[in-house]
This record gives structure tokens, sequence and C-alpha cells, in this order.
């Protein structure tokens, strides 16, 4: 009863002691035991956390890697472990295209900031999955195809998962070995059971593709397999076309269930039509699929956090029902998606003028990064370094897997100033032509003493 | 053909269906088994062996035939069916967005004319300043884990996660009623949740020894789920005397508060008497957690801006906190949307624009306080029952609780085009001081028309 508690009378310290006493009229054994009382946690006395208990996560190893060079003060230090896109200047991108659609919906004074739809916009979602499956197909035209808007490319991996771990009958998920640090927390904490398929042989710095294939053999019938649709992250490793025509032979003869993660579109080879080959091979034969589109890279969008979530099914009916289900895991996650993003790529992909720009400004950074990968090659043969670094321009996108292990990362670490992660991957993004010498030095230095 | 067809159950993907699905999976079969004959005939498909028919009834029928429509969103479905609707009179009382009294969405001012900040410290320092206020000793000390959140889902979502994964089988304590959503956030966060109660329908106001009771009754260690200011569904909030008992209460029973402030300075036009109730918690040392939406009070609905807040009663405790909080977001989304954020940093952090938001604020409550007072007289002066609409003026914020039950809901929207949610909630934000007396009409009818 409340009567108790009537305290209009009281101070809160009055209540304090009140509460104290209380505690100490209270004979239990443990306070028998003890010399001293101790306060309940949340009584506002020098007592424990309710939070003791929570231990420090580690720190992530990514996200480390620039702490640590942020520490540093050597003015030779080099960045090479964020997977963001920089200029030749070493500077952040915002891309031309993406300024002038942030000024056109600033300027809209008709635009209002009222709640998105749980699935997001619209247009940004249909104009995603026309990027993505390309522009006439008639899964899209006959409804099969259902896409939400998610928080870029780990949102709509989450979403995704989610929905899987919820209603489809086979739990466990193919990832490759390796990948993105991310992925195997996305789809654990979604719920799913999570395996590896061997993928990157590191005697060649190559696809193991019998090794792919034996792998994805032997899953259970309808497991799921995460395929990174181009610019593998983080070998940079990506089969070819003729390879990819064998693994979805296999997999659609196991049914096991393509999920794509799709965050590099246009931004590998500098084609959006290229870099979807994969994700449209599969999408052509008429089988399901899922796929995780990010816009982080290929609009310079990273901070706003864009991207979808395409479910390809086999009937209208099933897609609108997969939809729905899929409302039911965004609701309580965050109930609706960020508009700016998505209103700021909606409004490229509608206007042709904004869209040919975009695609010129893509493929500006691509033949950057292309052309850094042959800078360091070039450097690297011209230094004798040994070993064969023809792996630098054989693979493709944001990454190198250079083949160094951690010991020879540390020692370019400590000695020349390269951050990077210690298995060996380099963002060839965060490299310019004044840079690549040193980077060239730092290789040939390590590889030389260390091995 | 009865025993092929049965073999072509084994055959299909499932290791182990559930009885629906394979229910559902015999429903198909018929209709595969019809489409086997249409392809006897079909040239292409040549062969009557097992392997190869199995393959073909895979590929037709989806993996997600089984997947049921999922009901519409109870607050967000009721717009929905807002829009569907084309009678010149309806009026949309069902989500909570504001609107001017010509009922369309608001931009505030302050928001048009930001200019970007870097960082998103720079937002967490400052929610957490406005949230406690800028003076209060728990920040000075450092005492705050402060993450950035989806706005108040998101934000909820995290906290969530975190009792789940630190305090394994502890409960939150909802009041009944409560938002829609916070079941679910807590369902698919897999936290065991019970209610306490909370609504009195027969005074339509607060049942505080109902709510003292059942938060006594908890087990020890609870978390108890607190409306910081303007209750949804409600709109009934305690009394200051009230909050300092429910503070004891919670003390006694080593509870721990867990606000949701989604209307700081929307309630009462005031930031800092909005945040009364939760300052009062911290200033008698209570560890805290306290998630905060922009949604509202900036306008920001679909930026998705809002905080997960922390306060511990050591900066070691926080910190660590803090870094578990950021670990939980990283596989659902990596790292929120940075464009809100940007501009609650440059509102909040400015003196001038500052300023301008809380007499925005303030116009915003106001305009709220005059649609009450309408709706009040209106219903007093139109009503000859004699019935006691006064609660009409006695809640606050957004919502009021009309004691309508969900027969006369139904009489609102289909006799006078009227959307509210079922719960008999009407969002004043949506009213407008000339629609009053037809809202004023709509209720006295349906009160003592329909049973």
């Amino acid at each position: 009863m409340a009567t108790e508690f009537t305290s209009s009378s009281s101070s809160p310290t009055d209540r304090r002691l009140s509460a104290l006493v209380r505690h100490l009229a209270t004979s239990s054994p443990m306070m028998e035991s003890q010399t001293t009382v101790t306060f309940s946690p949340t009584s506002g006395f020098h007592g424990d956390s309710v939070f003791s208990h929570v231990v420090r996560a580690p720190e992530d190893p990514i996200l480390g890697v620039t702490v640590a060079y942020n520490k540093d003060p050597s003015p030779v230090k080099l960045n090479l472990g964020v997977g963001a896109y920089r200029t030749e200047e070493g500077k952040p991108l915002v891309l031309n295209v993406v300024r002038k659609a942030e000024q056109m919906l600033v300027n809209d004074r008709s635009r209002v900031k009222e709640y998105l739809p749980i699935v997001g916009l619209a247009d940004f979602n249909k104009l995603s999955a026309k990027l993505i499956f390309g522009a006439d197909s008639p899964a899209i035209r006959e409804n099969r195809v259902t896409t939400v808007q998610c928080l870029s490319g780990t949102g709509s991996l989450r979403v995704g998962a989610e929905f899987l771990a919820r209603h489809y009958h086979q739990r466990i998920i193919y990832i490759p070995q390796p990948t993105w640090g991310n992925h195997p927390k996305i789809f654990t904490l979604a719920g799913l059971s999570v395996k590896t398929y061997r993928y990157y042989d590191p005697v060649t710095r190559g696809l193991n593709f019998q090794g792919l294939l034996e792998d994805l053999s032997s899953a259970p019938s309808g497991s799921i397999v995460l395929l990174h649709a181009c610019a593998h992250n983080p070998t940079g490793v990506d089969p070819t076309l003729q390879q990819w025509e064998q693994i979805r032979r296999l997999m659609r003869s196991k049914a096991l269930l393509p999920f794509f993660d799709s965050a590099y579109q246009g931004f590998a080879s500098g084609s959006l039509d290229a870099d979807a080959q994969s994700v449209r091979m599969f999408f052509a034969d008429g089988g399901e699929c899922f796929v995780a589109q990010s816009y982080a890279k290929n609009m310079g969008l990273y901070g706003e956090r864009v991207g979808a979530l395409s479910v390809v099914c086999k009937t209208a009916d099933v897609a609108s029902r997969v939809e729905s289900q899929l409302k039911l895991v965004i609701r309580p996650m965050f109930s609706n998606p960020p508009i700016h993003g998505a209103s700021i790529v909606a409004a490229i992909l509608k206007d042709r003028n904004l869209y040919n720009e975009w695609t010129v400004e893509l493929k500006a950074m691509a033949d950057r990064i292309i052309s850094m990968r042959h800078k360091l090659f070039d450097a690297l043969r011209a230094r004798g370094t040994p070993g064969d670094w023809s792996h630098i321009i054989k693979q493709i996108g944001m990454f190198t897997f250079t083949g160094l292990n951690s010991e020879q990362v540390a020692f370019m670490t400590k000695e020349y100033h390269i951050y990077m992660t210690s298995d060996g991957r380099i963002s060839m993004a965060g490299l310019s032509s004044k840079t690549v010498p040193h980077l060239a030095d730092a290789i040939h230095a390590t590889v030389t003493r260390i091995s | 053909m009865a025993s092929s067809v049965l073999s072509l159950a084994s055959a299909t993907p499932s290791a182990s269906l559930s009885s629906h699905e394979i229910n559902k999976g015999k429903l198909n079969l018929g209709n595969a088994g019809l489409l086997f004959n249409k392809e006897k005939t079909n040239p292409f498909i040549k062969t009557k062996s097992c392997v190869r028919i199995s393959m073909v009834v895979a590929s037709n029928v989806s993996r997600f035939e089984g997947i049921t429509m999922a009901p519409p969103d109870p607050i967000l479905g009721v717009s929905e069916a807002f829009k569907a609707d084309n009678h010149e009179l309806k009026l949309n009382l069902g989500v909570g967005a504001y609107r001017t009294e010509e009922l369309q969405p608001y931009v505030l001012n302050v928001v048009k004319k930001y200019l970007p900040i870097e960082g998103l410290a720079a937002f967490n320092k400052v929610t957490a300043e406005l949230l406690f206020g800028a003076d209060n000793p728990v920040i000075k000390q450092q005492r705050v884990a402060t993450v950035q959140g989806l706005s108040g889902t998101g934000s909820l979502r995290l906290a969530a996660a975190l009792i789940e994964r630190y305090f394994s089988g502890a409960k939150v304590l909802i009041s009944s009623p409560t938002w829609g959503n916070h079941k679910n956030i807590f369902n698919d966060a897999r936290v065991p949740w019970s209610e306490y109660r909370y609504y009195d329908p027969k005074t339509v106001g607060l049942d505080f020894e109902g709510m003292i009771a059942d938060i006594k009754a908890a087990p020890e260690g609870s978390f108890i789920l607190l409306h910081g200011c303007a209750h949804n569904p409600t709109g009934i909030d305690p009394t200051s005397e009230q909050w300092g008992i429910i503070a004891d209460v919670i003390q006694e029973k080593n509870h721990i508060p867990f606000f949701d402030i989604a209307y700081q300075g929307f309630a009462s036009g005031s930031l800092d008497a909005d945040a009364a109730s939760v300052r009062m918690f911290v200033a008698r040392g209570m560890e805290v957690i306290a998630a905060q939406s922009y949604s509202k009070n900036l306008g920001l609905y679909a930026e998705r801006i809002g905080a997960i807040n922390v306060v511990c009663s050591s900066p070691d405790a926080a910190a660590r906190v803090k870094s578990q909080l950021k670990r939980i977001a990283r596989p659902m989304y990596s790292n929120p949307p940075v464009h809100g954020a940007r501009i609650v940093a440059s509102v909040v952090g400015d003196p001038a624009i500052f300023k301008e938001w809380n007499a925005e604020m303030e116009m915003m409550a106001g305009r709220i306080k005059n649609v009450r007072q309408k709706l009040f007289d209106s219903l007093s002066s139109k009503d000859k029952s004699g019935k006691d609409w006064s609660f009409v003026l006695k809640q606050i914020g957004m919502f009021s609780f009309t004691g309508l039950n969900k027969a006369q809901c139904d009489n609102m929207t289909n006799k006078w085009h009227v959307y509210m949610t079922k719960d008999g909630r009407i969002s004043l934000a949506g009213l407008s001081l000339a629609k009053c007396e037809y809202l004023a009409d709509a209720i006295i009818d349906s009160y003592h028309n329909v049973s």
C-alpha cells in the first residue's frame, strides 16, 4: 500500500535513512557474516554499480588500427586500415552528385521529415532493385521481388538474417573463409549458426575453387550461402564468370539459398553492370535469393547508412507475405529507416543526368584504385622485392590481401608507420602516388628481413 | 501417380518441416502433380527419373511458401487505412506526428537552418547534457554512458540487448497500457516482461496504488520501464510527489529505473520541466537507463535520431557499459546515421539556435494545449449527460486516452471517419481547432450510442 510511503513531509535524506534503518533491522545470514553494512546498489551510497560485472568489450580490430594511427606522430604515417575511399590527396570524398542532390533536397520547401513507412522510401527501394537486378526484368515486373530499405549493408544483412532465422527451415549459413569481420557476429546474433567454406588460397593468393566447390557440395541441402557479389572483402579475390556459373549450378542443384552481400557495385570494375553479373546470373535462373546492398562506398554515403535488402521469391504472393514479415523484424529494431541518405540515392538514380554523372565519378574512383594497384606492383618490381606480387593487380576492389603475416605487419607498423589489419589486408583506397614508394619500401624491407 | 507424388514429398529440401509446412508442401505437391502432367508433354522435360523431378518441384515451390501474412502494425496501419479513405471530413488521429493547425507536417525553422557539425561525439555530449542538465554532477564525473541510437526504438533496443546479455533472467516491467512497440522490442531482444497497473479506466487517470503494489511485487533487480513525461498512450503522468514514491519503491527493491523519454520539451513546452522525473532519480544517486528520441521535439521523425544513456555509479562502469552498447550496435547496423545527429548537435550546441528551438517547442506544446482546451469546451457544452470530460485537460502531451472501447472506436472510424488506435487513443497533434467540434460530436455519439 502506498500509505507506508507517504513521505510528502520527509526529505530525501529522511527517506534514505529510513531505507538504511530497514536494512539494518533485517536480519539475514549475509548481514550477520559481515562486519560492515552494504547498501543497496541503487541507493546512491558508495556501493558497487549494478554494472560491476560488465567487462570492457574488446576494441573493434579495424577501428583499433585507426586509433593507433591517430596516436602516431610520424609525418610519414600511412593509414591502410580504413575501408573508406580517399582521394589522391588522402582526403575523404563527397561525390559531386551527392552534393547536388543534397542541395536539391534542402531547397525543396515541400520536403518534410515525417516517418518513412517501415519498409522505407518506395522510390529508393524500386530504384535499388533495378540497379542490382537490371532495368527490365520479369521478376520485378511480376512483383516477385520485395525490397526494404535498411541501414547500409550491415543492417540489410541483419534484417535478412533475422527473417531467415524465424522463417527458413535451414538455420545454417556458410560464409567464406576469410570474410569481413562483422559477418559472423551479424549472423550469430540473428540466430543463425555459422559455418565456413574454403575461399582464399594463401599459396596462390587466389581463389581455392576446388575447396569452395567441395565445401558447398557437402553442405546440408537448403543451407544459406553468403556470397560477396564482387570485390571480396578482405581478399579482393573474385570468381571468374565461368566459376560463378559453376557455383550457381551447384547451389541450385543442392537447393542452397544464395545471400549476396553487394557492397561495391560499380566500385570494383568501374562498371555497375559488370559488378552485378554474379547476382544477375542467379536472378536470371528464376530461383530465389537474398541480396543486401550498400551505398556506403559507391555513393560515398558511409555515414548516412543507406542500404537495401531484396528478397527474390517464386511468386508475387510469397513476396508480399515475406515483406509483411520483414516489417515485423524491422519495427522492433528501429521502427523505420532514416530518410536522408535514401533520398539522396533516389534523387540520383531517378535523374538521368545525375545518374550519368554518378557513373563517371564512380569510374574515376575505381580507376584511381586500379592505378594504385599498378603503381604498387611496379614499385615492388622495380625494387626487386622477392616474391610474386601479381596478385596485387589480379585482385579487385578496395582491398588487397598482401599475403604478409602478422609479424611482418607489425614490423611495417613499427618501422615504417604503416597501419593495416594484422591479416595483411591493405586498403588501396588509402594510397596515393606520393605514398606508394613508402609502402613499397616497407614491404620490401619486411619481406627481406622477416619471413 | 499417388506413389510418385509421395516420393516427391521426401525429396523436398527440408530435413525437418513443421507439420504446417508439410501440409503446405502437400498442397503444393498437388499443384506440382498437375504441373508434372503438363510437362509430360513438354519435349524439353525428358526423363521421369525421381531425382530430376524432385529438382523441378523444388525449384517451382518457394522456400517461403509457408509464411503467413503478418498483420498490419496497429499504429502505422491506421495511417494506411486513413489514406485509403476518400471521405472529405476524414481525420487522422492515429500516428503521433505533430501537425500544424492546417494539419500539415512541420519542419522546425531551426532544422532548416542547420550547419553541419563534425563528429558524433558532439551529439553524444549535447544529448546527455540536454537530458540531465549541463551542470549535472553525473556528467562532470563522466558517469554517463551515452551511445547514439536509432531514435527511441533503436535506443530501447540497444538497452534491451544489454539487459539480455548482462542481466540474464531479469524482467522488464512495462505499464499497462504502454506504447505498442515496447513489448515487440523486448520480445525480439528476448527479454521477459510483465505489466504493472497504470491506467485506471474508472477515473480515466492513474492507478497509483496498483502501480506501486506491482512494482513492489516484482522480483528484486527488475527493470522498471517509465515514461519520463507525456505517457504514451494515456497522457497521464505521475505528479512530482508520486514520482518520489515511485523512486522510493524502486530503491527499496533494488530495481533499475529505465526511462523512455520521447517528448522532452514537447509535453509542457519546457525541456527542463519535462526532464524533472529523470533528474530526480539521478539526483538520488540512482543508476538509471534513459532512452531519448528527437522525433517529436525536433520533428526529426524520419532521421531516426535518439540516444541511450546509462548513468552508472562510477566512470569505469560507464566506460565498460558504453563499450558493450557499441558492441551490440555493430552487428545490427555498424554505426548510426550521421545526418540527424549533426542537426541535433547544431541546434543544441548553438545558444541562439537553441533559444529559437525552445520557442518553437513552446509553440508546438502550446498548440496542443489550446486544442485540448477547445476539445474540452466543445465536449462539455455539447454533452448534456454531465459526464466529466476534464481528463482531456489533465492529460498531457500528444496523446489522449478517451476511454472509448474498441466498438466505440470502430464507430468513430466507420461513421465519423475519425482514425485512431483501437485502444481509444487519439493524437491531439493531428487535431486542429477547426475540427474540435466535429470530433466532439463524434466522441459524444460513440460514447453514448455505442456500447
